[in-house]
């Protein structure tokens, strides 16, 4: 019964989250001034990398492991989908279960240095990896497109028995990937709350004690990586999708240390906290380039994120779900029946976050 | 002594030119709790290290249940059913002592990240079996209260009778303590004795343990072999290593008793 009121409590939050993704498109279309489809391709891209940023926080966050090329893996999924149907007319569908499979297989090569270097070492490997993919695709313009980047691609479908639906509008392509959030959430709890998400756990806490309990590193880092890589590549396929088209200046080496910056600001470590710092990072970046005072200064994003992951390790280094957290433990242990509040929050003290 | 369970021959391994240990023959028999003792730096870790597969031996093998393991991968060892424990604790410091009791089961568990991820086939059911299984360890070893606190709060003495727990849960055969009464007192280190012998009894455990506490080893061993500079100097019950000159002149110094009875 504690477990089951544990589990309970935990869920609460992504229920609700759900039900508000469910319910801002109806809500938006009530709010005069406001046009509904822009605000809902911004939020559709929000989403999408928020399934970047949960993918990417099983491998920092859970297994420990650092990737700065994520963006690589982004741009593998989106150009894979978006050449498969512009050249080849595959369903969507279809193209984008290639795209993650592709990805995938490719996370899992590039985990096998994890398998030697660690920390610093490891974050330079990646950061190769995610600088050289989109030289390759302009290197490889005649059939990617070049700096150009490719153009037009079909709406995506999804056949459904005999009914295809077919997704034409930004509210559509909003559902799309709302859906898709929703499955890959689900996915990643119930991986990082299960034997598989406890081998990640340990490989972080302790590769002595992982090892000691049987915990194989080669495996256990290698699905660590092309599991993270697989979100990225289906939320690249949705990208190229939602955009109608893509080019090779999408998937820059800032876009990895956004998806780093997003997770780190969530919390590492917590499902939740990828989702919350995916959705904050996106919205503040388009509101600061819109901001009128600073139209001549482009980059000031990139201030601002800098200062944003300084702020962050400094003063949260458990981010807003550990904010969230310490808000938690203390309202459940306000005071009570006379006994101190310290105790019951020690008496609360709670496992690995997940 | 029973059927030898574990049976190391001749292992020898060096460090940069330093002989850790040196051409060690050891037997531990089904059962049995034998002893590994020796000053510090005598080599007795570095044997745990070596028969986890955690150190790669120059020279010797390392045999258990009459099968070679000396080529085995480490992550391998405790699902041949050899579980051990550390000196300074390796516990998973953000889980709870249940996870860490859970993660002890992994070799028992089944698998595989899209099985997990969908919660098919039985993968709940498998997770119900293992807390079960976790909660009566964590009773048994009187840890009910500190079940979901996370460990690095946790005392020392507690956090290595957690790992203790970790270790026994994964069914192993045999059990390697590396100093279990670190942290611990008088009256602690006996009452660990007992429950390292009523563990062995309900369990049918072979146990290997390195210790500095003598009157800790002296006790609870049926066999003792010593250590120094990596090299096997005598063994045999507590009685006969207690009264071998040799012992008594590298290891237990001058004068005997009082190391012994302190």
């Amino acid at each position: 019964m504690r477990w089951l009121r544990t589990r309970r409590r935990v869920l609460a939050p992504y229920v609700l989250g759900a039900a508000v993704l469910l319910l801002i498109p109806p809500l938006l279309g009530g709010i005069p001034g406001v046009a509904p489809g822009y605000v809902l391709y911004l939020v559709s891209l929000a989403l999408i990398y928020a399934i970047v940023a949960i993918g990417l926080g099983i491998l920092i966050g859970h297994t420990g492991q650092i990737s700065l090329g994520h963006a690589g893996f982004f741009a593998i999924g989106a150009y894979t989908s978006a050449l498969l149907t512009l050249r080849l007319g595959l369903p969507f569908v279809l193209a984008l279960v290639v795209a993650a499979s592709l990805s995938a297989a490719i996370g899992f090569l590039l985990g096998l240095p994890a398998l030697r270097l660690s920390g610093p070492y490891l974050a330079v490997a990646t950061l190769g990896f995610g600088l050289a993919i989109p030289q390759l695709v302009v290197w490889q313009g005649s059939w990617t497109g070049g700096s150009s980047g490719l153009h037009g691609l079909p709406p995506a479908s999804l056949p459904l028995g005999a009914l295809t639906i077919v997704f034409r509008t930004d509210q559509d392509y909003y559902y799309l990937a709302a859906a898709v959030l929703i499955l890959l959430t689900i996915f990643a709890r119930n991986v990082v709350t299960s034997h598989t998400g406890r081998a990640f756990i340990a490989i972080r806490d302790s590769e002595t004690a992982a090892r000691a309990m049987g915990v194989d590193l080669v495996r256990y880092k290698t699905t660590a990586f092309a599991l993270s890589a697989l979100y990225a590549g289906i939320a690249g396929g949705l990208y190229a999708h939602v955009l109608h088209g893509i080019s090779p200046e999408d998937f820059t080496v800032l876009l990895s240390v956004d998806f780093l910056t997003m997770i780190v600001l969530g919390g590492l470590g917590s499902v939740g906290g990828a989702l919350s710092g995916a959705l904050l990072l996106t919205f503040l970046q388009n509101a600061l380039t819109r901001l009128p005072v600073v139209h001549d200064f482009k980059n000031l994003y990139i201030v601002v994120l800098g200062a944003i992951l300084i702020l962050t390790i400094a003063f949260l280094p458990r981010g807003l779900a550990g904010v969230a957290r310490s808000v938690r433990l203390r309202w459940a242990a306000r005071p009570r029946d006379g006994a101190s509040r310290v105790d019951q929050i020690v008496e609360l003290g709670e496992g690995s976050g997940v | 002594m029973g059927a030898a369970l574990l049976e190391i021959k001749g292992l020898t391994i060096s460090f940069g030119g330093l002989v850790a240990v040196d051409g060690l023959d050891l037997a531990v028999g089904t059962g049995e709790i034998v002893g590994l003792i020796g000053p510090n730096g005598a080599g007795k870790t570095t044997v745990f290290n070596c028969v986890s597969r955690f150190y790669e031996p120059d020279r010797g093998t390392i045999r258990f249940k009459d099968r070679d393991i000396t080529g085995a991968r480490s992550h391998e060892i405790i699902r041949f059913g050899i579980a051990r424990t550390f000196q300074n604790v390796e516990l998973c410091r953000s889980m709870t002592t249940l996870e860490n009791l859970l993660l002890g089961q992994h070799v028992v568990m089944r698998g595989g990240v899209i099985r997990d991820g969908l919660r098919l086939r039985g993968a709940g059911a498998d997770e119900a079996r293992a807390t079960t299984r976790a909660d009566e360890m964590i009773e048994l070893l009187g840890l009910t209260d500190h079940r979901d606190r996370v460990v690095s709060v946790l005392p020392f003495r507690l956090q290595k009778l957690v790992e203790l727990g970790r270790a026994l849960v994964s069914k192993p055969a045999l059990l390697l303590l590396d100093e279990p009464t670190a942290g611990a007192d008088h009256r602690e280190s006996q009452a660990l004795a007992d429950l390292i012998r009523r563990m062995r009894d309900r369990f049918d455990l072979s146990v290997l343990v390195v210790e500095h506490d003598m009157s800790f080893v002296m006790g609870l061993c049926d066999r003792l072999y010593v250590l120094n500079f990596g090299r096997r100097i005598a063994a045999g019950t507590p009685a006969q290593v207690r009264s071998d000159p040799v012992v008594i002149q590298a290891y237990l110094g001058e004068p005997e008793r009082e190391v012994v009875d302190a």
